[in-house]
């Protein structure tokens, strides 16, 4: 049998940043062949039928933790779900107690979002799982990234050699530090783009583009990835008020009209209608807002699958 | 290592052609019947059988191509897992049409459990039939066995069996291989 044997350099997924361009193009190939599954009448395989996975989410979701679960779900693995919300963590447990805790119910995976950058990386050195990082703080949302990347690929062909901008807050975005992660690594462009209280100062070191002009970002780019404003995260105010950052920042369609070109527009969500997008880009062709999530179910089960494979 | 060529030439294109004939004394006019090749060397004998059937019958018989991957048992077993998927191409309904799965070798049986898995998420089939180049007679490891065979093989577990394709190796050959120590 000619069958081909690859696998990942990673025992967990705890960054994009871990990750090798090699690895990125294995996830990606993957998901497509899971993207098919999802297509047939029958969207099961027994793969992962011996592991368990804990779904810990210290934060608040819903499209990952769904996006999660039904890729276990896809893939048979069995699955409990956590959120500390309802846990004794409010009674004063600590972290690895917490897992090791659910470990000690024999599981595999552990599958966590957690508001603390690092959280991932901190348990993966602790506790004896593999721990997939489902978003830490305003660090790294690796799944997240995979999917993005995996929709650019699917809409235009390639990652490589295309433009992309990231627009909005820069500064509190885990999806913005993977995507741009990610999209180098695969020989992509990048810029990001709004407010100078909103980009870190030291995010040329990364070597993305700085742009403070949306229509300018807009004109350069082939694909715009809008993101939140996270008032939840900032703790002092950035700009004046949410009006003047729609006004500035916001995407609408007169802007969209105005380019003599046609770009890709995508949102990690969740959207805030009509401050950082309005309704009728969210909802125009040139968005593949609702295609990204379809993608991120395949895109972890690759991941999930791939990680499992490790596994002697 | 030492090998012995089983089948080439035109004895192979005999060969192709026998199955093509058994088939259609089966299925007649193929009109309620689906070839599918087992991912990633069925693929081939598929496509040939199929090209066999239009020119003898003049019928196109859909054909389609599994990959397996996903269904099978033996998952993280072989210590350099995973295995990287191929794509599945099923342009076509398999419920209620007897689906002929084509794969080159049957060896221990295991391939072709985890293809009739695979085949139940496209729907049911009204039947399932087993079409194989070579048959590795007395190494199953599980209960099934072909309803067309090309050749069949004695063979012990070391050995291997390799078939070569025009479109693919330069040229139409079954091969035994023995790994001599």
């Amino acid at each position: 049998m000619s069958t081909v044997t690859e696998q990942l350099s990673t025992r967990h997924l705890l960054g994009i940043k871990d990750l090798t361009a090699n690895d990125i193009q294995l996830i990606l190939d993957t998901a497509q062949n899971f993207k098919d599954v999802l297509n047939r009448p029958i969207k099961k395989v027994p793969s992962l039928r011996d592991i368990t996975i804990a779904n810990v989410f210290f934060e608040n979701s819903t499209r990952t933790r769904l996006s999660f679960e039904l890729a276990e779900k896809r893939l048979s693995a069995d699955i409990i779900n956590f959120a500390a919300s309802s846990s004794s963590v409010s009674k004063g447990e600590t972290l690895i107690d917490t897992v090791n805790n659910i470990l000690a119910m024999k599981v595999d995976m552990v599958v966590m979002r957690h508001p603390y950058a690092g959280a991932g990386v901190f348990l993966s050195k602790h506790v004896d799982a593999q721990i997939v990082n489902a978003g830490d703080g305003a660090h790294e949302h690796p799944t997240q990234a995979l999917l993005d990347s995996f929709s650019i690929r699917d809409r235009l062909g390639d990652v490589a050699g295309k433009k992309v901008a990231i627009i909005g807050d820069i500064t509190h975005s885990r999806v913005a530090l993977s995507n741009i992660l990610c999209l180098q690594k695969q020989g992509a462009e990048v810029m990001v783009c709004g407010p100078t209280t909103l980009i870190p100062k030291y995010i040329t070191s990364l070597g993305v583009k700085v742009e403070h002009d949306l229509r300018r970002a807009l004109n350069w780019c082939d694909v715009a990835n809008m993101l939140r404003i996270q008032l939840e995260r900032q703790d002092i105010a950035y700009f004046p008020s949410l009006r003047e950052y729609t006004m500035l920042y916001g995407l609408n369609k007169e802007i969209l009209d105005s380019l003599d070109k046609e770009i890709v527009i995508m949102h990690p969500g969740p959207i805030n209608r009509g401050v950082e997008i309005t309704s009728d880009v969210a909802d125009s062709k040139h968005s593949i807002i609702l295609d990204q999530v379809e993608n991120g179910v395949a895109v972890r089960m690759a991941v999930l699958y791939l990680l499992a494979g490790q596994r002697g | 290592m030492k090998q012995s060529i089983l089948l080439d030439g035109p004895k192979f294109q005999i060969t192709i052609r026998r199955l093509c004939q058994q088939l259609i004394e089966n299925h007649s006019d193929f009109s309620n019947a689906v070839l599918i090749g087992i991912q990633p060397r069925g693929t081939f004998l598929a496509e040939r059988i199929a090209r066999e059937l239009k020119e003898m019958t003049g019928l196109d018989v859909p054909a389609g191509i599994l990959d397996i991957t996903f269904y099978r048992d033996d998952f993280r077993m072989k210590g350099t897992s995973p295995i990287l998927a191929n794509s599945t191409q099923i342009d076509f309904i398999v419920e209620d049409k007897a689906v002929i799965l084509v794969d080159d070798v049957l060896w221990t049986g295991r391939t072709i459990r985890s293809a009739m898995d695979a085949i139940q998420a496209f729907g049911r089939p009204l039947k399932i039939e087993l079409l194989v180049l070579v048959d590795r007679r007395f190494s199953r490891q599980i209960p099934i066995q072909p309803d067309y065979i090309g050749i069949q093989v004695d063979s012990i577990d070391s050995q291997k069996v390799i078939v070569s394709w025009e479109e693919a190796d330069g040229g139409d050959s079954i091969e035994l291989i023995t790994d001599k120590k």
